[in-house]
């Protein structure tokens, strides 16, 4: 019985043809928020706006690839948003301090690792429920990114910076690179990779994993480090657009990454999710955010939107999961 | 009495005896440390300050444990308040009545705590997602509702449930015996109680007991988001303003609390005392560390650090334990 469950954990044989069949939900929602926006604002439609929403949506979608995986082991990270801002502050840090963007980024990422890593060892080792531990140490990274700041921005003017997020490469802003870059990898890590395969165990029955002789453990510690290190990748694009670091900067968004993972059909229960609808998630969520924006909508109602976006995500997942 | 009620009675019952003893040393300790430290600690204003504190803290954290006690999780107490607080606090102003205002900012609270309730129970969602998606519905609504306005200056009458004395005490510390009384009474000697227990140490033990699961969590959310309505009006009347943001930094103090005073995130294990002296305990770190004129960035973090380290000595004591799972 528990065999079989590893031998084929829902997904894993994941073909495009499958993945196009479970399409419908979210690209139902994307397609509507498309429509109401395209009549309710001229220019939403338009290529600026478009590409805006594309950029918009790298850094939200960095932090949503790792965040469906983590999902996907019946886990979550809430402090994804506050160790993204505490990433951007020390890459903003040592820029200001004279330091070459590539020292910077090191830095950052070595900060995103070190939570994820730290988040993944308290949830593996000591079986503490997910959210509780991030909730934690989110005010660990929140109370750092303080502390360091004084709550003061800490502006960079460093061309290299800059030229992250506004330079293109043979005409395609690096920006929407870096989020395809990091689409390829993470579509790679799970469908292509060991650690994909454990990680659809992990959500379907990690104690036959561990009766199966799999250290379970560690690759449920890599599962939260990717998702860490992701955070520090998302800070060098999110510095590189403020040209600064703040401390405030991103806390929260790690919301907007749940809710794309769950509107894209990933389910908190079943261990089974799919990268792509997180992409489609996604979009829905930047299109959102963006067409409420366009309305002059108050960025308050916004999350709330995205708060009843997610509600309604989860009882339509709960039906489904009830049949 | 079934099994899973009789045991979760028992337990409930060796873990007060045996963790609040602990836990009020360790609270002694701290005040030893600080009386050492600062001169200011010691004094009638300050020690009454810090029971204050400590009591708006417990309400909101004694309502939360009934949540953890049944292995679930509130983390829109923090959205709660603000809203309940900004809402009450528009009612005050509009009809110039402190018990129409404190009314509503009860009922606030209790409507959210019933969605969070039959979103759990009913829509079988996750608690912790559930009342997280919660929190950033309230807290959006909260910012549109104010829009950025600060709603201060409220009659004397309702200042006084925050700021007021009876008999040299802050009032908010008889609200906090009362719910301390009503709590632990209800947690411990009553059917319903016991069935709250009962739920978090063992579910389906509990539903084939006959337990009325859907009714129990509905019942505990309702409790919790009333619970954090009452907090927000303590807040509310001790702050004698309003803005949108005014609960947020409530949210992981109470889980904290919780944790400290020996609840089990798994469920089945605590006691609504016991959050009375991890209340105390939190509070008397944050009053020790204003006293050594610690900047108040250090808040987050440090509390941060109490909810892993509480976490971590949960997570050691089950190891070790009851043998339960």
């Amino acid at each position: 019985m528990s065999e079989n469950s590893i031998a084929t954990p829902p997904g894993t044989t994941s073909t495009f043809s499958a993945e196009l069949r479970r399409v419908p939900g979210v690209a139902w929602i994307l397609g509507l928020l498309v429509l109401v926006f395209a009549l309710a604002s001229r220019d939403f439609l338009s290529a600026p706006n478009l590409l805006n929403i594309g950029l918009q949506s790298v850094i939200l979608l960095i932090l949503a690839l790792p965040m469906t995986m983590i999902i996907m082991t019946e886990g979550v990270d809430i402090s994804m948003g506050a160790v993204l801002t505490l990433a951007s502050v020390v890459l903003a840090w040592v820029l200001a301090h004279d330091g070459s963007l590539p020292l910077a980024l090191a830095a950052a990422l070595v900060t995103g690792l070190a939570f994820g890593v730290g988040n993944g060892m308290l949830v593996a080792l000591l079986k503490m429920p997910p959210f509780v531990v991030t909730l934690g140490t989110m005010g660990v990274a929140q109370g750092l990114a303080l502390l360091a700041t004084d709550g003061q921005s800490i502006v960079v003017s460093n061309d290299s910076l800059q030229a992250v997020y506004a330079g293109s490469f043979m005409g395609i802003p690096q920006t929407l690179l870096i989020g395809a870059v990091v689409y390829a990898l993470s579509h790679w890590l799970l469908y292509q990779t060991r650690f994909g395969t454990y990680v659809f165990a992990l959500g379907g029955n990690p104690d036959a994993l561990g009766l199966a002789g799999i250290r379970a453990n560690y690759y449920l510690i890599a599962v939260y480090a990717f998702g860490g290190l992701m955070a520090g990748l998302a800070a060098l694009i999110l510095t590189s657009r403020m040209s600064s670091g703040h401390p405030t900067a991103a806390i929260g968004m790690e919301f907007d990454a749940i809710a794309a993972v769950v509107v894209g059909g990933t389910s908190f229960e079943h261990g089974n999710g799919w990268l792509f609808g997180t992409l489609l998630g996604v979009l829905a969520v930047g299109a959102l955010r963006n067409g409420l924006n366009l309305l002059t909508v108050a960025s308050s109602v916004q999350v709330s939107c995205i708060g009843l976006l997610v509600i309604v995500a989860l009882l339509i997942d709960g039906f489904k999961g009830k049949k | 009495m079934n099994d899973a009620i009789a045991s979760g009675r028992l337990m409930a019952r060796l873990v007060d005896l045996k963790t609040i003893g602990y836990r009020l040393a360790a609270a002694l300790a701290i005040c030893l440390v600080l009386a050492a430290a600062s001169d200011v600690f010691l004094t009638t204003n300050n020690l009454l300050n810090v029971l204050r504190q400590a009591s708006l803290l417990f309400l909101l954290a004694s309502g939360l444990t009934l949540v953890i006690l049944t292995a679930g999780l509130d983390l829109s107490v923090g959205a709660n308040i603000g809203m309940s607080a900004c809402i009450a606090a528009s009612v005050i102003k509009l009809t110039g009545s402190a018990m129409l205002g404190a009314a509503t900012g009860v009922g606030v609270g209790l409507a959210i705590g019933l969605l969070n309730g039959v979103l759990v129970a009913l829509m079988r969602m996750p608690p912790f997602i559930a009342t997280y998606g919660m929190l950033w519905v309230v807290h959006g609504v909260t910012y549109w509702f104010m829009a950025g306005t600060t709603i201060y200056g409220f009659p004397a009458a309702f200042r006084a449930l925050g700021s007021g004395y009876f008999l040299g005490l802050p009032i908010p510390v008889y609200l906090m015996f009362v719910f301390l009384a009503l709590g632990s009474f209800f947690a411990q000697r009553t059917t319903y109680g016991q069935e709250i227990y009962a739920i978090g140490a063992n579910r389906e033990a509990a539903r084939l007991s006959g337990v009325p699961i859907a009714k129990r969590l509905i019942l505990v959310y309702a409790v919790s988001g009333a619970m954090a309505g009452l907090a927000s009006l303590v807040f509310l009347a001790r702050m004698n303003s309003a803005e949108g943001d005014i609960g947020e930094a409530f949210t992981l103090p109470a889980i904290a609390a919780a944790l400290i005073g020996g609840t089990s995130l798994f469920g089945g294990v605590g006691t609504v005392s016991g959050t009375l002296v991890g209340a105390l305990i939190l509070t008397l770190v944050l009053n020790g560390m204003n006293l050594l004129t610690i900047d108040a960035s250090w808040q987050p973090l440090v509390t941060g650090v109490i909810v892993l380290l509480a976490v971590f000595f949960d997570a050691l004591t089950r190891k070790g334990g009851d043998g339960r799972q």
